[in-house]
């Protein structure tokens, strides 16, 4: 059978772990688990699911006592209810999407496209479980959560999209018709920039099921230093796992502390003290400069920006990712290094900034405006943004205008990393100051609030999951920063504090645009490919 | 008269959901006595996550009418107090340290069941409160702690004090909490001797492990030991048996339900769920402060003042599930009240989804036409803590086990 957690809704209550231990395991409130329990196990998972206080476990269908009448019935009679819908991107967005429209009563033909040969996976898990040999790489498949009834094109990459002549092109040649389509393609790995380095023997990236298998592999194997190039949540996560497997790791950070793009300088500490304390040997402030041979193709160390040299017979480059945005080039749509841009409500914008009609998008391909942050664009590569925009976007699909509805969760992220569970809510660079209103970093728990301008944007918090939706609401009512609430365990670390944030960072070099014509009717944008 | 009276009635306590429509017009309603009653489903998830929510009584702007002498359990604390005995607690019963604990209690929990049941065998008539709901959860709770269950004649009424004076409402407090204070007392003694004995002569119990735990964070001394222990046996047992109760009039008075589970062991997962969701043992929770002026559902409940969360009323509220007053089998993600929310989630949760499931279906799958001697039955007093206090069945015979 197969099970997946919600961890953006889990809030660590540990029901699932009592119920059916063989399968749920925690550390602190870090929640892991095997995704594809042998059978035997399924009347605890049963149990497990059933207890969840926020129902955050979800099975596979096919798993259940017996499918709930009425459950299965589509919740509204859409007006697009039929047609041809063309999904492509077979991972998480795009099979709960599928899922969603026949939710909502779509009837027509389904078809989803992939350049992965496996079902649709779930990928937190390949740098956490998996690396650490709990889970194999291959029980990562994601719980059917409906039946969809879809053709499945699996193993065939798309490579153009004809959005005036609603087509979707295949690398085998053919092409497929659609009345919609949704862009899912997600993001890869960002790859060594040395070609000829990275494709060193013991040089890994981490996205895919594959990659996983291959890392994990090596890290069994009992490297004598494991090197990590890049401190964010993947990088971090990787650290952890060898700790846990007693592998010596050196972490090498390019910003001031770990998880500081993500979460600025003040969580990034407390990451760095976490690290540390750990036995991560941690560079922060550096950057490997080159990764080294040992003369036969075999990685044998790196040297790094201070002039020093790590030893080590695997590295792992986690630079975080790029958009597989490549086989949209010609599509006229606004497809670049930043993602697909598209509006709140999932459609994709084209090339001069306007909104389409049957191209949606969603997951960490997109880009979209979100109110609470000031209309700016934002790209999330998170778990929940990609089922929450995966429902907006289905649900759109077969919606009429009236009916629409906009993307605006709060974002929410979670991490596991050295026994603890890191979850934000907000967006904590979107901030000017941080303060700790509950808890402290002292005693490894604790909840920081960010604000911006006298607001609440953003709230941290390390195993204090529990009190996280209560300062979602804070971030959804503009809320005044700081906190001036008595609350329980307040006044610990009572003085908010600047919050380093990083400058927003400007796309990378890649595509940009240039506007050419002078009259209203026949002005454009258009894309340049640098060389 | 307020509808917090009528419900605290005891000529309601058969069916208090009938006022909770009326209660949940007004979702934070301020009652006579000054009690914010809180009675609506996001309402009262947002409070049970809510940091200016306090489980401490002694924040009460009221100043407390009497100062209790016993260490409060962690029930009656906030953070990082509450977090750090209940993890301390938590160390001997589950997750991270102990996750099997429940697990491994299970063939214990069904040999304890059969034996309760082979005794209803010869003849046509039994109280399943006195002789299945109660001693299942007691012998449970005994064996878990190391608390002898001979023993049990000498806590069995002072438990029952104990919650019988548990709230709502503020009126009559001051003489309730004494009265709760002096049963406590005295179970806190006979607790106390027994955990001496415990922490000179360490068995495999939880107040064996509470008295002789030290970790980093330290530990528990003797009086936060007591007041664990004491919580932990009458919550382990006096919810449980509503539960349990709860659930099989449930089930007599839906013949077509009880053939269903009768045929399908499994779904016994899903009843408990909406047992929990349509027929809470916990259906208030009544000790909750503000400690600053908390905007909600329309109305501020100002610093100081008194919150009583309806637990019962929150989960059959028809902006929250479809049909809230119907008994629902195949409910899809039946996410209820009943074992709270928040830091204060229940914490014998496990143990008492677990007792409940083992009992319902040895009942159901034992007793040849079981069929309900009086409905309503008879119903304890307390209207938190609700369930009958007998509830005799008559049945034509018990399958062997
Ligand atoms: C190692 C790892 C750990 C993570 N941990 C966390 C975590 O702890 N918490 C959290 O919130 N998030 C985490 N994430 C992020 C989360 O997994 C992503 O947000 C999520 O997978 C996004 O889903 P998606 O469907 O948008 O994109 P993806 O999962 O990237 O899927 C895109 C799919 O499209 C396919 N594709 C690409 N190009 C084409 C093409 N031209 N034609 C056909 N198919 C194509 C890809 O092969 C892929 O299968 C993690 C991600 C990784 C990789
Ligand atoms: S909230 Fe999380 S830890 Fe608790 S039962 Fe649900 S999934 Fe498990």
């Amino acid at each position: 059978m197969r099970v997946v957690v919600d961890l953006t809704r889990c809030q660590g209550y540990g029901q699932c772990v009592f119920l059916a231990p063989d399968v749920f395991t925690m550390r602190d409130e870090a929640l892991l688990y095997d995704l594809q329990p042998a059978a035997e196990h399924r009347e605890h998972v049963l149990r497990a699911a059933a207890a969840c206080p926020v129902q955050a476990i979800h099975l596979d269908r096919t798993a259940l006592p017996m499918p709930p009448p009425g459950a299965q019935e589509p919740r509204s009679a859409a007006s697009g209810g039929d047609g041809r819908i063309v999904i492509v991107g077979a991972s998480l967005a795009g099979a709960r999407a599928a899922e969603v429209l026949r939710r909502e009563g779509f009837t027509g033909s389904l078809t989803m496209i992939g350049d992965e040969r496996r079902e649709p996976y779930d990928r937190p898990p390949l740098s956490k479980q998996v690396l650490t040999g709990q889970v194999p790489p291959e029980h990562t498949l994601l719980p059917r959560l409906r039946e969809v009834d879809a053709e499945l094109l699996f193993g065939t990459p798309a490579t153009g999209l004809d959005v005036a002549g609603k087509r979707v092109l295949l690398a085998d040649g053919r092409e497929i018709g659609f009345d919609r389509v949704l862009l899912a393609t997600g993001t890869r790995a960002r790859p060594w920039p040395d070609a000829a380095e990275g494709a060193l023997h013991g040089v890994y990236t981490l996205r895919d099921a594959r990659d996983a298998a291959e890392l994990r592999q090596a890290l069994a194997a009992g490297p004598r230093r494991v090197l990590i190039l890049g401190a964010g949540f993947t990088g971090s996560e990787i650290a952890s796992v060898c700790r846990e497997l007693d592998l010596p790791v050196t972490v090498v950070e390019r910003g001031p502390a770990p998880l500081f793009n993500a979460m600025g300088g003040v969580i990034g500490d407390v990451a760095a003290r976490l690290q540390r304390d750990h036995g991560v040997d941690l560079r922060c402030g550096t950057t490997v400069t080159a990764l080294e041979s040992d003369g036969n193709g075999r990685l044998r160390g790196a040297r790094l920006s201070d002039g020093s040299t790590v030893e080590a017979d695997v590295a792992v480059v986690a630079l975080g990712s790029v958009r597989n945005v490549e086989w949209l080039r010609d599509s006229g749509l606004a497809a670049g290094v930043w993602g697909v841009t598209c509006d709140a409500g999932c459609r994709a914008v084209d090339l001069n900034g306007l909104v389409t009609d049957d191209v949606f998008v969603a997951g960490d391909i997109a880009r979209f405006p979100h109110p609470l942050y000031e209309y700016q664009f934002m790209s999330l590569e998170h778990w929940g943004n990609a089922v929450a925009q995966a429902e907006i976007a289905a649900h759109n699909m077969v919606s009429d205008q009236a009916h629409r509805w906009p993307h605006l969760s709060v974002p929410v992220f979670w991490s596991s990393q050295f026994g603890v569970n890191i979850k934000s809510v907000g967006v904590p660079t979107f901030a000017d100051q941080v303060v700790f209103t509950q808890g402290s970093p002292e005693q490894g728990r604790f909840v920081a609030v960010y604000g911006y301008q006298g607001r609440i944007t953003a709230a941290v918090t390390f195993d204090q999951a529990m009190w996280l939706e209560f300062y979602q609401r804070q971030i959804e009512r503009a809320a005044p920063f700081p906190p001036d609430f008595r609350h329980v365990g307040g006044g610990v670390d009572g003085e908010p504090v600047p919050a380093r944030v990083p400058e927003r960072l400007v796309a990378a070099a890649g595509a940009t645009v240039v506007v050419t014509g002078h009259d209203p009717a026949e002005r454009r944008a258009s894309l340049v490919h640098p060389h | 008269m307020d509808i917090l009276k009528q419900i605290l009635d005891p000529a309601a306590r058969a069916d208090p959901y009938r006022f909770f429509g009326a209660l949940r017009e007004s979702p934070v309603a301020l009652q006579d006595d000054g009690t914010y009653l809180v009675s609506t489903y996001r309402e009262i998830v947002a409070l049970l996550h809510d940091p200016r929510i306090s489980s401490d009584r002694r924040n009460l702007d009221s100043a407390a009418p009497y100062e209790p002498d016993l260490h409060p359990s962690f029930i009656g604390l906030d953070p990082p107090e509450h977090d750090r005995l209940r993890r301390l607690a938590m160390r001997h019963f589950g997750p991270p340290h102990a996750p099997e604990t429940v697990e491994r209690l299970r063939p214990k929990m069904l040999a304890l069941t059969t034996s309760l049941i082979d005794a209803l065998a010869g003849r046509n008539r039994a109280d399943l409160v006195e002789e299945v709901a109660y001693p299942l959860p007691v012998a449970v709770i005994c064996a878990l702690l190391g608390v002898p269950e001979e023993d049990e004649p000498r806590f069995h009424a002072l438990a029952d004090e104990v919650v019988e004076t548990l709230g709502p409402g503020e009126e009559d407090r001051a003489e309730r909490e004494r009265a709760r204070e002096a049963a406590s007392m005295e179970l806190s003694r006979y607790l106390a001797g027994l955990a001496e004995a415990r922490g000179r002569e360490p068995r495999d119990d939880m107040l064996s492990g509470l008295m002789t735990y030290r970790g980093p964070e330290g530990g528990m001394t003797q009086d936060e030991v007591v007041s664990t222990a004491v919580l932990l046996l009458i919550a382990g047992h006096e919810t449980t048996i509503n539960l349990i109760a709860n659930g099989m009039l449930t089930f007599l008075r839906r013949p077509e339900l009880l053939e269903r589970l009768r045929a399908e062991p499994d779904l016994i997962i899903p009843a408990v769920e909406e047992l929990l969701r349509y027929e809470p043992p916990v259906q208030f929770v009544s000790s909750r402060v503000a400690l600053d002026d908390i905007t909600i559902g329309g109305t501020t409940i100002p610093a100081g003042a008194p919150v009583v969360l309806a637990m019962a009323a929150g989960s059959r509220d028809p902006g929250h599930v479809a049909h809230p007053d119907e008994f629902d089998l195949d409910r899809p993600r039946n996410e209820h009240l009943g074992f709270g929310g928040g830091v204060h989630y229940c914490f014998g949760a496990p143990l008492a989804r677990t007792e409940a499931q083992i009992v319902l279906n040895e009942l159901i799958r034992r007793l040849d036409n079981p069929r309900l001697a009086a409905d309503p039955p008879p119903y304890r007093p307390s209207a938190v803590l609700r369930g009958p206090r007998h509830l005799v069945v008559e049945y034509d015979g018990v399958a062997p086990a």
